[in-house]
Protein backbone atom coordinates (compact mmCIF):
# COMPACT_ATOMS: atom_id res chain seq x y z
CA UNK A 1 0.00 0.00 0.00
CA UNK A 2 1.18 3.28 -1.21
CA UNK A 3 -1.13 6.45 -0.74
CA UNK A 4 1.23 9.12 -1.84
CA UNK A 5 1.19 11.40 -4.80
CA UNK A 6 3.98 12.83 -6.78
CA UNK A 7 3.02 15.79 -6.57
CA UNK A 8 0.26 18.48 -6.13
CA UNK A 9 -1.06 18.56 -9.47
CA UNK A 10 -1.43 14.99 -9.03
CA UNK A 11 -3.22 15.33 -5.52
CA UNK A 12 -6.32 17.61 -6.94
CA UNK A 13 -6.39 16.10 -10.39
CA UNK A 14 -9.58 14.11 -9.64
CA UNK A 15 -11.60 17.17 -8.39
CA UNK A 16 -14.82 17.70 -10.82
CA UNK A 17 -17.42 20.55 -11.25
CA UNK A 18 -19.95 20.85 -8.88
CA UNK A 19 -18.13 18.36 -6.01
CA UNK A 20 -18.48 19.02 -2.54
CA UNK A 21 -15.01 19.91 -1.13
CA UNK A 22 -14.30 20.35 2.53
CA UNK A 23 -10.96 22.43 3.78
CA UNK A 24 -9.41 22.40 6.56
CA UNK A 25 -8.71 24.73 8.88
CA UNK A 26 -9.35 27.59 11.41
CA UNK A 27 -8.59 31.19 9.73
CA UNK A 28 -5.16 30.29 7.91
CA UNK A 29 -3.81 27.93 11.06
CA UNK A 30 -4.39 24.24 9.72
CA UNK A 31 -5.52 25.57 6.20
CA UNK A 32 -3.73 23.44 2.70
CA UNK A 33 -2.71 26.76 1.21
CA UNK A 34 -0.45 24.84 -1.41
CA UNK A 35 -2.88 22.65 -2.04
CA UNK A 36 -6.07 24.98 -2.47
CA UNK A 37 -3.37 26.99 -4.84
CA UNK A 38 -2.96 23.54 -7.09
CA UNK A 39 -6.51 23.34 -7.75
CA UNK A 40 -6.54 26.98 -8.74
CA UNK A 41 -3.38 26.63 -10.93
CA UNK A 42 -5.64 23.59 -12.35
CA UNK A 43 -9.04 25.48 -12.63
CA UNK A 44 -6.69 28.36 -14.69
CA UNK A 45 -5.15 25.67 -17.19
CA UNK A 46 -8.07 23.60 -18.06
CA UNK A 47 -11.26 25.67 -16.67
CA UNK A 48 -11.99 22.73 -14.25
CA UNK A 49 -13.28 22.21 -11.41
CA UNK A 50 -16.09 24.92 -11.03
CA UNK A 51 -19.49 25.40 -9.49
CA UNK A 52 -17.48 23.90 -5.97
CA UNK A 53 -19.40 23.57 -2.59
CA UNK A 54 -17.14 24.65 -0.64
CA UNK A 55 -17.08 23.13 3.63
CA UNK A 56 -14.89 25.36 5.48
CA UNK A 57 -15.08 27.34 8.83
CA UNK A 58 -14.30 30.40 7.22
CA UNK A 59 -14.83 32.21 4.25
CA UNK A 60 -11.32 33.21 3.63
CA UNK A 61 -9.07 36.17 4.05
CA UNK A 62 -6.75 38.90 1.42
CA UNK A 63 -6.11 36.95 -1.58
CA UNK A 64 -4.40 33.77 -1.19
CA UNK A 65 -5.78 30.54 0.24
CA UNK A 66 -9.36 30.13 0.05
CA UNK A 67 -10.35 34.00 -0.69
CA UNK A 68 -8.38 33.35 -3.80
CA UNK A 69 -10.12 30.17 -4.74
CA UNK A 70 -14.04 31.98 -4.08
CA UNK A 71 -11.97 35.35 -6.06
CA UNK A 72 -11.02 32.47 -9.14
CA UNK A 73 -15.02 31.94 -9.42
CA UNK A 74 -14.59 28.52 -8.66
CA UNK A 75 -17.31 28.64 -5.79
CA UNK A 76 -21.09 28.73 -6.02
CA UNK A 77 -21.32 27.96 -2.30
CA UNK A 78 -20.60 27.86 0.65
CA UNK A 79 -21.15 26.48 3.98
CA UNK A 80 -19.48 27.69 6.94
CA UNK A 81 -19.64 29.07 10.73
CA UNK A 82 -18.16 32.25 10.55
CA UNK A 83 -17.66 34.44 6.86
CA UNK A 84 -15.44 37.29 7.85
CA UNK A 85 -12.56 37.82 8.61
CA UNK A 86 -9.42 40.36 9.27
CA UNK A 87 -9.80 41.20 5.10
CA UNK A 88 -12.86 39.55 3.62
CA UNK A 89 -13.19 41.78 1.04
CA UNK A 90 -13.46 38.53 -1.90
CA UNK A 91 -16.41 36.53 0.03
CA UNK A 92 -18.31 39.71 0.84
CA UNK A 93 -18.48 41.70 -2.54
CA UNK A 94 -19.63 38.34 -3.97
CA UNK A 95 -22.48 37.41 -1.57
CA UNK A 96 -23.37 40.59 -1.60
CA UNK A 97 -23.51 40.93 -5.50
CA UNK A 98 -25.94 37.14 -5.05
CA UNK A 99 -22.42 35.16 -6.78
CA UNK A 100 -22.12 33.08 -4.07
CA UNK A 101 -24.35 31.06 -1.88
CA UNK A 102 -23.83 31.31 1.73
CA UNK A 103 -25.42 28.18 4.39
CA UNK A 104 -24.56 29.43 7.79
CA UNK A 105 -23.54 27.29 10.51
CA UNK A 106 -22.84 27.45 13.95
CA UNK A 107 -19.16 26.48 14.35
CA UNK A 108 -20.07 23.29 17.14
CA UNK A 109 -22.85 22.24 14.54
CA UNK A 110 -20.85 22.46 11.93
CA UNK A 111 -18.29 20.97 13.73
CA UNK A 112 -20.38 17.74 15.04
CA UNK A 113 -22.10 17.09 11.17
CA UNK A 114 -19.15 16.41 9.40
CA UNK A 115 -18.37 14.20 12.32
CA UNK A 116 -21.36 12.22 12.12
CA UNK A 117 -20.64 12.29 8.19
CA UNK A 118 -17.60 10.48 8.67
CA UNK A 119 -19.14 8.10 11.85
CA UNK A 120 -22.15 7.02 9.38
CA UNK A 121 -24.99 9.17 11.57
CA UNK A 122 -27.64 10.65 9.36
CA UNK A 123 -28.59 12.96 11.94
CA UNK A 124 -28.28 14.07 15.62
CA UNK A 125 -30.53 16.61 18.39
CA UNK A 126 -28.21 19.35 19.65
CA UNK A 127 -29.38 22.38 22.11
CA UNK A 128 -27.46 24.85 19.88
CA UNK A 129 -29.64 27.12 17.41
CA UNK A 130 -33.03 26.23 19.39
CA UNK A 131 -34.83 29.47 19.37
CA UNK A 132 -33.31 31.20 16.72
CA UNK A 133 -33.35 32.17 13.24
CA UNK A 134 -30.79 29.17 12.22
CA UNK A 135 -33.13 26.54 13.54
CA UNK A 136 -36.08 27.76 11.04
CA UNK A 137 -37.48 24.42 9.38
CA UNK A 138 -35.85 21.84 11.31
CA UNK A 139 -37.64 19.13 13.81
CA UNK A 140 -37.26 20.16 17.06
CA UNK A 141 -37.52 17.69 19.62
CA UNK A 142 -37.76 17.60 23.86
CA UNK A 143 -35.49 15.29 25.66
CA UNK A 144 -35.11 15.02 29.28
CA UNK A 145 -37.48 18.03 29.42
CA UNK A 146 -35.01 20.23 27.65
CA UNK A 147 -35.27 21.21 23.60
CA UNK A 148 -33.16 19.87 21.00
CA UNK A 149 -32.83 20.81 17.33
CA UNK A 150 -32.19 17.67 14.86
CA UNK A 151 -29.21 18.72 12.69
CA UNK A 152 -27.93 16.12 9.99
CA UNK A 153 -24.65 14.43 8.41
CA UNK A 154 -22.75 16.90 6.29
CA UNK A 155 -20.52 14.35 4.15
CA UNK A 156 -18.31 15.41 0.41
CA UNK A 157 -16.51 14.17 -1.99
CA UNK A 158 -13.42 15.50 -1.32
CA UNK A 159 -11.25 17.05 1.69
CA UNK A 160 -8.09 19.12 1.28
CA UNK A 161 -6.28 18.84 4.53
CA UNK A 162 -2.93 19.97 6.38
CA UNK A 163 -1.53 17.63 8.81
CA UNK A 164 2.39 17.46 10.14
CA UNK A 165 3.67 14.01 9.69
CA UNK A 166 2.00 11.48 7.24
CA UNK A 167 3.51 7.75 6.34
CA UNK A 168 2.65 6.05 2.46
CA UNK A 169 -0.08 4.34 5.03
CA UNK A 170 -2.11 7.73 5.71
CA UNK A 171 -1.55 7.69 9.12
CA UNK A 172 -1.55 11.71 9.93
CA UNK A 173 -0.19 13.81 12.87
CA UNK A 174 -1.00 17.50 13.27
CA UNK A 175 0.49 20.19 14.76
CA UNK A 176 -0.59 22.43 17.87
CA UNK A 177 -4.32 24.10 17.05
CA UNK A 178 -3.63 23.43 13.33
CA UNK A 179 -5.65 20.45 13.95
CA UNK A 180 -8.88 21.94 14.25
CA UNK A 181 -11.62 20.19 11.64
CA UNK A 182 -8.76 18.32 9.50
CA UNK A 183 -9.06 15.02 11.21
CA UNK A 184 -13.10 15.66 11.49
CA UNK A 185 -13.05 15.89 7.58
CA UNK A 186 -10.28 13.23 7.06
CA UNK A 187 -13.61 10.74 8.26
CA UNK A 188 -15.97 12.67 6.14
CA UNK A 189 -15.16 12.68 2.22
CA UNK A 190 -15.08 9.91 -0.30
CA UNK A 191 -11.18 10.98 -0.94
CA UNK A 192 -8.94 12.90 1.28
CA UNK A 193 -6.31 14.78 0.08
CA UNK A 194 -3.49 15.28 2.81
CA UNK A 195 -0.94 18.04 2.04
CA UNK A 196 2.23 17.02 4.81
CA UNK A 197 5.26 18.53 5.70
CA UNK A 198 7.27 15.46 5.84
CA UNK A 199 6.67 12.12 4.92
CA UNK A 200 8.25 9.31 7.10
CA UNK A 201 8.46 5.39 6.98
CA UNK A 202 5.71 3.51 8.09
CA UNK A 203 7.12 3.11 11.82
CA UNK A 204 7.59 6.70 11.77
CA UNK A 205 4.93 8.02 14.13
CA UNK A 206 4.73 6.34 16.97
CA UNK A 207 1.40 4.60 17.18
CA UNK A 208 0.34 6.27 20.33
CA UNK A 209 0.49 9.69 18.42
CA UNK A 210 -1.50 8.90 15.31
CA UNK A 211 -4.33 11.57 15.37
CA UNK A 212 -6.06 10.58 12.42
CA UNK A 213 -5.36 6.55 10.96
CA UNK A 214 -4.60 5.88 7.80
CA UNK A 215 -7.79 4.29 7.22
CA UNK A 216 -9.64 8.22 6.46
CA UNK A 217 -6.50 9.07 3.96
CA UNK A 218 -6.54 8.11 0.34
CA UNK A 219 -3.92 10.60 -0.74
CA UNK A 220 -0.48 12.15 0.74
CA UNK A 221 1.38 14.62 -0.67
CA UNK A 222 4.67 15.86 0.73
CA UNK A 223 4.87 20.14 1.03
CA UNK A 224 7.77 21.02 3.09
CA UNK A 225 7.71 24.45 4.78
CA UNK A 226 4.61 25.25 3.93
CA UNK A 227 2.83 29.03 3.60
CA UNK A 228 0.86 30.47 6.31
CA UNK A 229 -2.14 32.34 5.71
CA UNK A 230 -0.96 34.74 8.18
CA UNK A 231 2.08 35.43 6.19
CA UNK A 232 0.88 35.61 3.33
CA UNK A 233 -1.41 38.21 4.28
CA UNK A 234 1.14 40.12 6.18
CA UNK A 235 2.88 40.70 2.97
CA UNK A 236 -0.34 41.36 0.86
CA UNK A 237 0.37 38.19 -0.93
CA UNK A 238 -2.26 38.00 -4.03
CA UNK A 239 -2.60 34.31 -5.78
CA UNK A 240 -1.86 33.64 -8.56
CA UNK A 241 0.76 36.46 -8.74
CA UNK A 242 -0.11 38.25 -12.39
CA UNK A 243 -3.43 38.81 -10.82
CA UNK A 244 -1.97 41.21 -8.38
CA UNK B 1 -24.40 60.54 35.52
CA UNK B 2 -21.51 59.61 34.04
CA UNK B 3 -19.54 57.40 36.43
CA UNK B 4 -19.43 54.13 34.95
CA UNK B 5 -17.07 50.98 34.66
CA UNK B 6 -14.47 50.23 31.97
CA UNK B 7 -14.58 47.04 30.09
CA UNK B 8 -11.37 45.85 32.02
CA UNK B 9 -13.08 46.60 34.68
CA UNK B 10 -15.62 45.19 34.03
CA UNK B 11 -13.58 42.09 33.06
CA UNK B 12 -11.42 42.26 36.63
CA UNK B 13 -15.14 41.97 38.57
CA UNK B 14 -15.67 38.98 36.25
CA UNK B 15 -12.63 37.23 36.97
CA UNK B 16 -13.35 37.66 40.77
CA UNK B 17 -15.76 35.22 40.54
CA UNK B 18 -14.11 31.73 38.75
CA UNK B 19 -12.95 29.60 41.04
CA UNK B 20 -9.93 27.76 41.86
CA UNK B 21 -9.53 24.99 39.28
CA UNK B 22 -12.68 26.48 36.95
CA UNK B 23 -12.60 25.80 33.34
CA UNK B 24 -13.60 28.82 31.28
CA UNK B 25 -14.38 30.03 27.98
CA UNK B 26 -13.86 33.60 26.75
CA UNK B 27 -15.67 35.28 23.98
CA UNK B 28 -13.60 37.11 21.51
CA UNK B 29 -13.26 41.11 22.23
CA UNK B 30 -13.62 42.15 26.14
CA UNK B 31 -14.11 39.02 27.44
CA UNK B 32 -10.83 38.08 26.53
CA UNK B 33 -9.62 40.24 29.11
CA UNK B 34 -10.86 38.27 32.14
CA UNK B 35 -7.65 36.24 31.87
CA UNK B 36 -5.56 39.07 32.80
CA UNK B 37 -7.66 39.41 36.38
CA UNK B 38 -7.04 36.11 37.94
CA UNK B 39 -7.16 36.82 41.16
CA UNK B 40 -3.53 35.39 42.63
CA UNK B 41 -4.00 31.93 44.07
CA UNK B 42 -6.37 30.45 41.76
CA UNK B 43 -6.00 28.38 38.52
CA UNK B 44 -7.97 28.20 35.95
CA UNK B 45 -8.04 26.81 32.84
CA UNK B 46 -8.94 28.55 29.94
CA UNK B 47 -10.94 27.27 26.57
CA UNK B 48 -10.47 28.05 23.01
CA UNK B 49 -13.00 26.34 20.54
CA UNK B 50 -10.40 26.09 17.85
CA UNK B 51 -8.98 23.10 19.53
CA UNK B 52 -7.01 24.10 23.08
CA UNK B 53 -7.12 24.02 26.76
CA UNK B 54 -5.03 25.89 28.71
CA UNK B 55 -2.91 28.30 26.70
CA UNK B 56 -0.61 30.85 27.83
CA UNK B 57 -0.44 34.70 27.32
CA UNK B 58 0.10 36.16 23.47
CA UNK B 59 4.12 35.94 22.19
CA UNK B 60 5.86 38.98 21.67
CA UNK B 61 5.83 40.62 18.21
CA UNK B 62 7.75 38.62 16.07
CA UNK B 63 7.92 35.44 17.68
CA UNK B 64 3.90 34.56 16.75
CA UNK B 65 3.33 31.01 15.66
CA UNK B 66 0.10 30.79 12.96
CA UNK B 67 -0.65 27.39 14.17
CA UNK B 68 -1.02 28.42 18.08
CA UNK B 69 -4.07 30.95 17.90
CA UNK B 70 -6.88 31.57 19.77
CA UNK B 71 -10.61 31.40 18.57
CA UNK B 72 -9.86 35.31 17.74
CA UNK B 73 -7.39 34.14 15.05
CA UNK B 74 -4.65 35.87 17.75
CA UNK B 75 -1.40 34.27 18.78
CA UNK B 76 -1.07 32.44 21.98
CA UNK B 77 1.91 30.20 23.77
CA UNK B 78 1.81 27.00 25.70
CA UNK B 79 2.62 26.58 28.62
CA UNK B 80 2.96 23.46 30.82
CA UNK B 81 -0.32 21.06 30.94
CA UNK B 82 -1.27 22.29 27.49
CA UNK B 83 -3.40 20.35 25.80
CA UNK B 84 -4.93 20.13 21.90
CA UNK B 85 -7.82 18.50 20.63
CA UNK B 86 -10.07 18.45 17.20
CA UNK B 87 -13.31 20.41 16.33
CA UNK B 88 -15.95 18.15 17.34
CA UNK B 89 -13.87 17.04 21.00
CA UNK B 90 -13.45 20.79 21.50
CA UNK B 91 -17.64 21.44 21.24
CA UNK B 92 -18.00 18.15 23.01
CA UNK B 93 -16.22 20.32 25.88
CA UNK B 94 -18.59 23.16 25.23
CA UNK B 95 -22.45 21.35 24.77
CA UNK B 96 -21.33 18.38 27.37
CA UNK B 97 -21.50 20.56 30.45
CA UNK B 98 -17.82 19.88 31.40
CA UNK B 99 -17.27 24.14 31.12
CA UNK B 100 -17.70 25.48 34.47
CA UNK B 101 -18.09 28.92 33.21
CA UNK B 102 -18.68 31.04 29.52
CA UNK B 103 -18.04 34.47 29.69
CA UNK B 104 -19.63 36.30 26.49
CA UNK B 105 -20.04 39.65 25.20
CA UNK B 106 -24.01 40.85 24.48
CA UNK B 107 -26.22 43.38 22.20
CA UNK B 108 -29.12 42.43 24.21
CA UNK B 109 -30.13 40.64 27.29
CA UNK B 110 -33.69 39.70 28.28
CA UNK B 111 -34.89 39.07 31.75
CA UNK B 112 -36.00 35.66 30.71
CA UNK B 113 -32.12 35.03 29.97
CA UNK B 114 -32.52 35.39 25.84
CA UNK B 115 -28.95 36.55 24.74
CA UNK B 116 -28.55 38.93 21.43
CA UNK B 117 -25.02 38.58 20.50
CA UNK B 118 -24.14 37.57 16.66
CA UNK B 119 -26.84 39.58 14.47
CA UNK B 120 -28.12 43.57 14.45
CA UNK B 121 -30.14 42.41 11.46
CA UNK B 122 -30.36 41.09 7.67
CA UNK B 123 -28.14 43.19 6.66
CA UNK B 124 -24.50 42.43 5.45
CA UNK B 125 -22.74 38.98 5.78
CA UNK B 126 -24.71 37.29 8.59
CA UNK B 127 -21.24 35.01 10.76
CA UNK B 128 -22.21 33.12 13.71
CA UNK B 129 -18.80 31.18 14.57
CA UNK B 130 -19.99 29.28 18.09
CA UNK B 131 -22.04 32.06 19.60
CA UNK B 132 -25.01 29.95 19.45
CA UNK B 133 -22.63 26.77 20.70
CA UNK B 134 -20.96 28.70 23.67
CA UNK B 135 -24.36 29.47 25.24
CA UNK B 136 -25.22 25.94 25.84
CA UNK B 137 -23.46 23.62 28.37
CA UNK B 138 -21.52 25.64 30.49
CA UNK B 139 -22.73 26.10 34.37
CA UNK B 140 -22.40 29.80 34.42
CA UNK B 141 -22.85 31.72 31.29
CA UNK B 142 -22.25 35.05 32.11
CA UNK B 143 -21.93 37.90 29.92
CA UNK B 144 -20.10 41.48 30.21
CA UNK B 145 -21.98 44.63 28.69
CA UNK B 146 -22.69 48.07 28.92
CA UNK B 147 -25.60 48.79 31.00
CA UNK B 148 -27.07 51.05 28.14
CA UNK B 149 -25.94 51.62 24.29
CA UNK B 150 -24.63 54.41 22.44
CA UNK B 151 -27.80 56.35 22.30
CA UNK B 152 -28.47 55.32 26.57
CA UNK B 153 -30.87 52.90 25.67
CA UNK B 154 -31.04 49.36 28.12
CA UNK B 155 -29.08 46.40 27.27
CA UNK B 156 -31.25 44.33 29.93
CA UNK B 157 -34.26 44.23 28.77
CA UNK B 158 -37.96 42.43 28.90
CA UNK B 159 -37.05 40.42 25.56
CA UNK B 160 -34.52 41.10 22.94
CA UNK B 161 -35.45 42.73 19.22
CA UNK B 162 -32.46 41.54 18.01
CA UNK B 163 -32.49 38.03 16.29
CA UNK B 164 -31.62 35.71 19.23
CA UNK B 165 -28.02 33.66 19.92
CA UNK B 166 -29.95 31.47 22.70
CA UNK B 167 -32.75 30.91 24.46
CA UNK B 168 -32.87 31.09 28.48
CA UNK B 169 -28.91 30.64 28.52
CA UNK B 170 -27.75 33.69 30.85
CA UNK B 171 -27.01 33.23 34.35
CA UNK B 172 -25.49 36.49 35.34
CA UNK B 173 -24.44 39.83 33.91
CA UNK B 174 -21.54 42.22 34.35
CA UNK B 175 -22.35 45.52 33.30
CA UNK B 176 -20.71 48.59 33.57
CA UNK B 177 -23.18 49.37 36.68
CA UNK B 178 -24.30 46.55 38.29
CA UNK B 179 -23.93 43.07 39.38
CA UNK B 180 -27.18 41.30 38.16
CA UNK B 181 -27.95 37.48 38.27
CA UNK B 182 -31.20 35.95 36.02
CA UNK B 183 -33.15 33.68 38.40
CA UNK B 184 -36.64 32.10 37.16
CA UNK B 185 -36.99 34.56 34.17
CA UNK B 186 -36.15 37.89 36.84
CA UNK B 187 -33.77 40.28 36.71
CA UNK B 188 -31.74 39.84 40.79
CA UNK B 189 -29.82 42.97 41.49
CA UNK B 190 -26.48 41.93 43.46
CA UNK B 191 -24.49 44.55 43.63
CA UNK B 192 -24.49 48.58 42.20
CA UNK B 193 -21.96 51.32 41.85
CA UNK B 194 -22.26 53.22 44.97
CA UNK B 195 -22.92 56.11 43.17
CA UNK B 196 -26.15 54.98 41.76
CA UNK B 197 -29.74 54.56 43.72
CA UNK B 198 -31.77 51.37 42.86
CA UNK B 199 -34.23 54.12 40.87
CA UNK B 200 -31.35 55.86 39.32
CA UNK B 201 -30.25 51.96 38.08
CA UNK B 202 -34.02 50.87 37.74
CA UNK B 203 -34.29 53.97 34.84
CA UNK B 204 -31.59 52.57 32.90
CA UNK B 205 -33.02 48.92 32.76
CA UNK B 206 -35.43 47.86 30.65
CA UNK B 207 -37.25 45.44 32.64
CA UNK B 208 -37.71 44.97 36.37
CA UNK B 209 -35.06 45.02 39.12
CA UNK B 210 -36.05 42.54 41.69
CA UNK B 211 -33.85 42.99 45.27
CA UNK B 212 -33.81 39.73 46.98
CA UNK B 213 -31.10 40.25 50.11
CA UNK B 214 -29.05 42.68 50.56
CA UNK B 215 -26.86 44.35 47.41
CA UNK B 216 -23.35 45.05 47.49
CA UNK B 217 -21.67 47.98 46.66
CA UNK B 218 -20.02 47.11 43.10
CA UNK B 219 -16.65 48.60 43.93
CA UNK B 220 -13.46 47.68 41.43
CA UNK B 221 -10.17 49.41 41.40
CA UNK B 222 -9.13 52.33 39.14
CA UNK B 223 -7.23 49.75 37.12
Amino acid sequence: MDKTLPDLAAAVAGIDDGMTVMIGGFGGSGAPIELIHALIDRFLATGHPKNLVVVNNNAGNGHVGLAALIEAGMVARLICSFPRSADPVVFTERYLAGQIELELVPQGTLAERIRAGGAGIPAFYTPTSVGTNLAKGKPVEVFEGRSYVQERWLKADVALIKAHLGDRLGNLTYRMAARNFNPLMCMAATTTIVQVSQIVDPGGIDPEAVITPGIFVQGVVEVPHPQQEEDLNRAKAVYPEAAA
Amino acid sequence: MTDKLSPTQMAWRAAQDIADGAYVNLGIGFPEMVAKFQPPGREAIFHTENGILGFGEAPAAGSEDWDLINAGKKAVTIKPGTAFFHHADSFAMVRGGHLDVAILGAYEVAETGDLANWSTGPRGVPAVGGAMDLVHGAKTVAVITDHVTKDGKPKLVQRCSLPLTGEGCVTRVYSSLAVIDIVDGHFVLREKLASLSVADLQALTGAALRLEGPVADLDVPAL
